[in-house]
């Protein structure tokens, strides 16, 4: 800058001005993606979450009342599906953390030439629709499927016994669907250490144990923090694990809206539903970052 | 918390081998490292220098050999258990960690409480402790090399290992560095192990220099040593810059040896004789040379006939390339004080030596 000062004064700033306009141009295909994919249908639902049966009482037909009280009623009716949600999405972001880690760490510093492969691995279960997948599991774990029978037979299991229609399947199915998200994550963080630090670590007295204890795993909670985010995120909203290996037992908020916006057709309850999740979602995200504290993390 | 074992002495490495899968890194290398030296390891890239101090930092097992610290057997001692340090080339600093917390990281795992006050004081000698609270992202390139030296001293190692500590730094820097780096080795006493490959550095710290190729020590002394009386070409090459004139030695006395090269006869100390047979390579730095007109009287050595064929200059002296009857162009550096007489490309000259500035080599050697 300032060898540009001394030459030519008004040179520099021209192409600022050009780079400026170049960035809005750039980000203007999000921003529009943005505004009618995402802005246009939350306010629409915004709108509806406060509306009110119309006089009429015809099916489908709601008015304008603006009656915040949904928001209350919706949650005091569903209060249970709530907890539910995030009981059965922070069991199973627990699970997959305690699977995903050693298996990205493994990944990332024990695999060699196999590392691309499991890659692959672990990436290669999105080549089919997860409905299709947890189809699979409800096959699987099902009372004539092998893992019943299996059980039955060398009597670990009572005769009568189920697997699907529990808690455990639901919390399994999540669990299942949702490990490539937190895999990832950890294993590109993982994967961007410096080998030379955990070396140096050994060299300044830590035996395997510390070194991951004070090096390794301070330096992959970047990776911790968005895969525990990506998977409990999307699994507290989730329905589809519960409604196919789980009974309206294990039904969580998802199975709620889902129900409340096509089958009841109570569309102003499934906003104020939606609302509510999101808000709430919010709220623990924010916590939890805050915790965790990642912007001091490099 | 793995307290290593009070270890003192010299570190001795016998008959150490490292193969990898296609190639030996390390060839049967024997060494002694006097406790309280400064020791470099000087050689180009690939010779095998750097597995060696890795092999002594425990970061790598040797496929054979001993490796001791004093009476203490370290050769398949784990990294965490040996008192030896390192300073990593790439510096190594945890990102996560504050500079101090990084200076205090092998106390720590110690298992040393209270380690405010040896923290404080080594932040002190390399002149950091206002950045204690920083991250090392936030420093310079020379303020990290210092901070990884402090993170390696502050743990009063009997060794540490600096493997090409300097390498990352722009020419300034790196001079002031080497001093500083061999201020705070006398000022700990601690031994340290350098290796590098640039000779200048080498010699501006160490006490003892070894200059190692393909895996072994080619030849270990003292920086002077080195180079005044190279024993080998690679050595005379690697170290500075050498002419070499093929020559046959006609007699020897008590004390000189007589040579014939290319026609001119020459005398030189016997101390100065490295080869074996009556074939030498004559080696003389170009410093060594001085130039006169033709008919000059002189003294020493002398080689006359020669041509200028080019001249530099490079600030403290001129360099000259001087074509001989023979063909063969010799580097000649002259001090720029007014000593050497006023030439041009094209002049005839004549050159000469002290004799005791003369080496000889092995004559088949490369």
């Amino acid at each position: 800058m300032a060898i540009a000062h001394v030459g030519a004064s008004d040179a520099p700033k021209a192409p600022e001005k050009k780079s400026k306009k170049f960035a809005y141009l750039l980000l203007a295909p999000g921003l529009l993606w943005l505004l009618i994919f995402f802005a246009f249908p939350l306010i629409n639902l915004a709108e509806t979450s406060t509306k009110t049966p119309a006089p009429s009482f015809e099916t489908g037909e709601f008015v304008q009342t603006f009656r915040f009280m949904n928001f209350l009623d919706a949650f005091v009716d569903n209060q249970e599906q709530f907890y539910r949600s995030f009981i059965y999405a922070l069991l199973a972001t627990l699970l997959a953390l305690a699977i995903a880690y050693p298996l990205a760490y493994a990944m990332a510093f024990r695999a060699g030439a196999w590392k691309n492969f499991l890659l692959i691995m672990v990436i290669a279960p999105f080549f089919t629709s997860f409905l299709l997948r947890t189809l699979a599991w409800k096959q699987i774990l099902g009372a004539e499927g092998p893992v019943v029978s299996t059980l039955q037979f060398i009597g670990l299991m009572a005769p009568d016994g189920t697997i699907t229609a529990t808690a455990f399947s639901v919390i399994m199915g999540l669990t299942y669907n949702f490990l490539p998200f937190m895999t990832l994550p950890i294993y590109a963080s993982l994967d961007r250490i410096d080998y030379r630090l955990l070396e140096a670590s050994g060299d300044l007295y830590s035996n395997g144990a510390t070194t991951f204890r004070k090096v390794t795993l301070p330096l992959s909670m970047p990776g911790v923090v968005a895969g525990t985010l990506l998977t409990f995120i999307p699994a507290s909203g989730d329905y589809i694990n519960a409604q196919l290996l789980g009974n309206p037992d294990n039904y969580m908020i998802g199975n709620v809206i889902n129900s409340r916006f096509f089958r009841v057709v109570d569309y102003p309850t499934a906003a104020s539903l939606s609302f509510l999740l999101m808000a709430s979602i919010l709220v623990v995200v924010l916590i939890y970052i805050r915790r965790a504290g990642t912007d001091e993390l490099v | 918390m793995s307290e290593p074992k009070k270890v003192q002495g010299d570190l001795v490495l016998s008959h150490v081998r490292k193969s990898f899968a296609d190639f030996t890194a390390v060839d049967d290398l024997s060494l002694t490292i006097p406790k309280g030296s400064f020791f470099a390891l000087l050689g180009p890239s690939g010779c095998g220098k750097t597995t060696t101090l890795r092999m002594i930092a425990g970061l790598e097992e040797p496929t054979s050999g001993k490796i001791s610290i004093g009476d203490t057997d370290i050769t398949y001692t784990k990294p965490y258990h040996r008192p030896v340090n390192t300073v990593f080339q790439s510096y190594a600093l945890f990102p996560h960690l504050t500079i101090f917390e990084n200076v205090a990281f092998g106390l720590r795992r110690r298992g040393i409480k209270d380690v405010d006050e040896a923290v404080e004081k080594v932040l002190g000698l390399v002149e950091l402790s206002h950045l204690k609270n920083r991250k090392p992202g936030q420093l310079s390139g020379g303020q990290q090399q210092r901070i990884a030296l402090a993170r390696a001293v502050v743990n009063r190692p009997a060794l540490l290992l600096l493997d090409e500590p300097l390498g990352a730094l722009d020419l300034k820097l790196r001079r002031q560095m080497q001093i500083e780096l061999k201020w705070i080795q006398t000022k700990v006493g601690i031994t340290f192990v350098h290796v590098t490959h640039d000779q200048e550095e080498a010699m501006t710290m160490a006490d003892t220099v070894a200059v190692m190729n393909n895996g072994k020590i080619e030849q270990l002394g003292s920086p002077a040593d080195l180079y005044e009386n190279p024993k080998t070409v690679f050595v005379a090459n690697f170290l500075g810059q050498s002419n070499f004139i093929d020559g046959v030695v006609e007699s020897s006395d008590g004390s000189n040896v007589v040579a014939n090269i290319q026609g001119t006869r020459i005398t030189f100390p016997k101390s100065r004789n490295n080869a074996s047979g009556s074939a030498i390579k004559v080696g003389i730095r170009p410093e060594k040379f001085r130039l006169h007109d033709p008919g000059d009287s002189t003294h020493g050595n002398v080689l006359i006939g020669g041509k200028i064929t080019d001249i530099s200059f490079t600030g403290v002296s001129t360099q000259y390339l001087v074509e001989m009857p023979w063909k063969q162009e010799l580097v000649v550096f002259e001090q720029n004080d007014g000593g050497a007489p006023d030439l041009v490309k094209g002049d005839p000259v004549t050159l000469s030596w002290e004799p005791q500035f003369t080496f000889a080599l092995d004559g088949a050697s490369k």
